[in-house]
């Protein structure tokens, strides 16, 4: 098992190519994710080519899924157009939307979240690395070959982060890597991927990647609290941040005392969370839990 | 991007919100021509992107032009939370019957827009919100469907506005939203809001931040940015189309994405505490693809800091390969040459890193210390940078 995506996804691009799409797409095919067409409605009715691979380019996302049976949708278009992409995947009814590209504005987001409130799309992201599912399905643009499958789920704000943590334990394995994005405003939060991983049965331990800004992880503490039975460890990034000050994600600003690294750490420490110094600090808490289970 | 107060009142102006404009003057002659020519009791602002101006002594009333010059004299050139006053707004003294407090923000949390109104408060807005939170109201705002008239009369009902001034809140209301969404802001705030002589309610202040993601479509905010007072170092960097943060310590930091350049701060600052209390001495992030040129251009804004004594370079390689980044590390120091004169610790993780050891090592620049791990490189940064 998995979380969200797996072997039998059906993924479709959109932006399929574009320049970051068309690279994108090559690496998840490698990766052995089932990629069965693109989008982009100047090209509709080419194709692309990718080794011996032969990908259709529809004109529309709905056109795609009818002709497919795709279920989910990657965008790497660029940030001016990606609300009118999220817009058109969310009335297609996608079940899963990863949204790539990073510069989004965030009103932008806002409103296509707004726009998404009682439909039938997921969407990830943006300004996030995407989903894998190790050994099945790639749906974003994490290094496949980081580390297979294993017992451990992991979300993250952070891409980079999420690599150096797979990495750090890749001796284990990871059911579902989940990036959900750096942006003030994102489809999937913490809470949700929490919820997946307690509720999928593959899925032995948890790892949680957080960072400065926002109160996502003060939540997500509680929601650990109250609902997750599964041991989870933490890592936040940012405690060295002055206040104020950008640094890189646009969500990772520190305004006022709410936000800082030291009071996430905090709360998710009063819910039972261990919680690293270090990303390779983490990894070794969540291999003592792995190796007492 | 934060703006400042005459920054803001620009935009208020331009979306209909009542305000008075008056002069920003970057001398105190002109400060004293600017209250001439306006006339009467005027009020002398510093500008600043700084809350507590006027607990700093950066708010002065002046009854004579003499006096403006003199209080404009005094207010140029100080420090208000660590920002130099280098200009400031004249604007005529109001006689103000009454403060409110009204704004426009993004709420994270709850992934939706908020506006926030209260008319008990004005200046002292946080301490109504302690002592009496009832008086402060929070109303969402739906993303999809925005402020109209009609909703727009329903916040000014429920903020409890006074009825001789609801036809004016109603239209405050609209453009202050106009302000939000057509500037693509994450912040609209009005504080004080005030009943003036005669009924009149007027923006007395303004603080608005926009979205930098949106710059793309709003070319006309580039006007808005105060090249005087960014940093040297990160204005050269910004000019480089880098992502550069100034910071106080002395270990020049370079990595790939964001959380793992947050995280590697971390690391050093924990790393530095055994050795003297050592410091990040900057955040600067190169991206996914890491070029010979962007090495170079990062490492020559780093090296150019002279608080910087040692430097740590942490990159994973997710999509870009180890060995393109250790090429451009190689490449970077034969086009710095003589001017990188600082140890750098370079850790590579992630894919090809064999090859990208392999180079550095064939290189064997005298600079170059290549450490496997993280926290190890970290310390020996640290390590390098206090002696």
């Amino acid at each position: 098992m998995s979380v969200w995506v797996n072997k039998d996804s059906k993924v479709i691009v959109q932006g399929i190519t574009g320049g970051e799409g068309t690279k994108h797409t090559a690496l998840m095919l490698k990766a052995g994710t089932n990629v069965v067409g693109g989008v982009n409605a100047r090209k509709a009715g080419t194709t692309v080519t990718h080794g011996d691979v032969e990908l259709p380019v529809f004109a529309t996302v709905q056109e795609a899924m009818e002709k497919t049976g795709a279920d989910v949708s990657i965008a790497f278009v660029p940030a001016p157009f990606t609300k009118d992409a999220m817009v058109e995947a969310i009335d297609a009814e996608i079940p899963l939307l990863v949204v790539i590209t990073e510069g989004v504005p965030v009103q932008d987001t806002a409103e296509a979240w707004a726009y998404a409130q009682g439909k039938k799309t997921r969407i990830i992201g943006p300004n996030c690395p995407g989903i894998i599912s190790p050994e099945q399905c790639l749906v974003g643009i994490t290094p496949a070959t980081i580390s297979g499958a294993g017992p451990i789920g992991l979300v993250s704000k952070s891409g980079t982060l999420t690599y150096q943590m797979m990495f750090e334990l890749r001796d284990h394995g990871f059911t579902t890597a989940i990036g959900i994005g750096g942006d003030p405003v994102i489809g999937t939060t913490h809470i949700d991927a929490l919820e997946a991983f307690e509720n999928d049965p593959d899925t032995k331990a948890i790892v949680m990647i957080g960072e400065i800004g926002g109160d996502a992880e003060e939540r997500a503490a509680d929601y650990i609290k109250a609902n997750v039975t599964k041991p989870v460890v933490g890592y936040v990034a940012g405690f060295t941040a002055p206040e104020g000050k950008t640094m890189g994600h646009a969500g990772a600003i520190v305004s006022g005392s709410s936000g800082t690294a030291q009071a996430k750490k905090e709360a998710l420490e009063a819910a039972g969370v261990k919680v690293g110094k270090t990303p390779s600090e983490t990894a070794q808490l969540m291999r003592e839990i792995l190796q007492n289970l | 991007m934060d703006l400042m107060e005459y920054q803001a009142k620009e935009l208020f102006a331009k979306h209909g919100v009542p305000v008075t404009l008056g002069k920003t003057v970057e001398t105190a002659e002109d400060a004293r021509a600017a209250a001439q020519e306006i006339g009467g009791v005027v009020v002398v602002k510093a500008q600043v992107k700084a809350g507590g101006r006027g607990k700093a002594g950066g708010v002065k009333l002046a009854k004579t032009p003499q006096e403006a010059e003199e209080h404009a004299r005094a207010i140029l050139g100080m420090q208000i939370k660590g920002l130099t006053v280098n200009r400031v707004l004249i604007v005529p003294a109001e006689s103000i019957e009454e403060e409110y407090y009204f704004s426009f923000l993004l709420d994270r949390a709850n992934r939706s827009y908020l506006c926030i109104a209260s008319v008990e408060g004005g200046v002292e807005i946080e301490e109504v919100a302690k002592t009496n939170p009832d008086a402060v109201k929070k109303i969402p705002v739906d993303p999809g469907k925005g402020v109209d008239e009609a909703t727009a009369a329903a916040i000014v009902d429920e903020a409890g506005f006074p009825a001789e001034l609801r036809d004016q809140a109603i239209g405050l209301v609209v453009g202050l939203y106009k302000v939000f969404t057509e500037e693509d802001a994450t912040l609209v705030e009005v504080n004080p809001l005030a009943r003036l002589e005669g009924d009149r309610l007027e923006a007395l202040d303004g603080k608005v931040s926009l979205d930098e993601n949106a710059e793309f479509r709003h070319e006309d905010h580039a006007a808005f940015e105060d090249k005087a007072a960014a940093d040297p170092l990160e204005a050269k960097a910004k000019a480089k189309g880098l992502n550069y943060v100034k910071l106080d310590g002395s270990v020049g930091i370079i990595g790939n994405g964001a959380g793992l350049v947050m995280s590697t701060l971390d690391v050093v600052a924990y790393a530095g505490e055994n050795h003297g209390g050592q410091k990040p001495a900057n955040f600067l992030d190169i991206g996914g693809g890491a070029s010979a040129q962007v090495m170079a251009d990062g490492l020559d804004v780093i090296l150019n800091d002279p608080q910087v004594k040692s430097v740590f370079v942490n990159v994973f390689g997710g999509i870009t390969s180890c060995d393109a980044v250790a090429n451009g590390i190689v490449q970077a120091l034969e086009i710095l040459g003589d001017d990188a004169n600082k140890p750098l610790v370079v850790r590579l993780d992630g894919n090809n890193v064999e090859e990208g050891r392999r180079i550095l090592d064939a290189a064997n620049h005298p600079l170059v210390i290549d450490v496997p791990t993280m926290d190890g490189a970290a310390d020996k940064a640290a390590e390098l940078a206090s002696k």
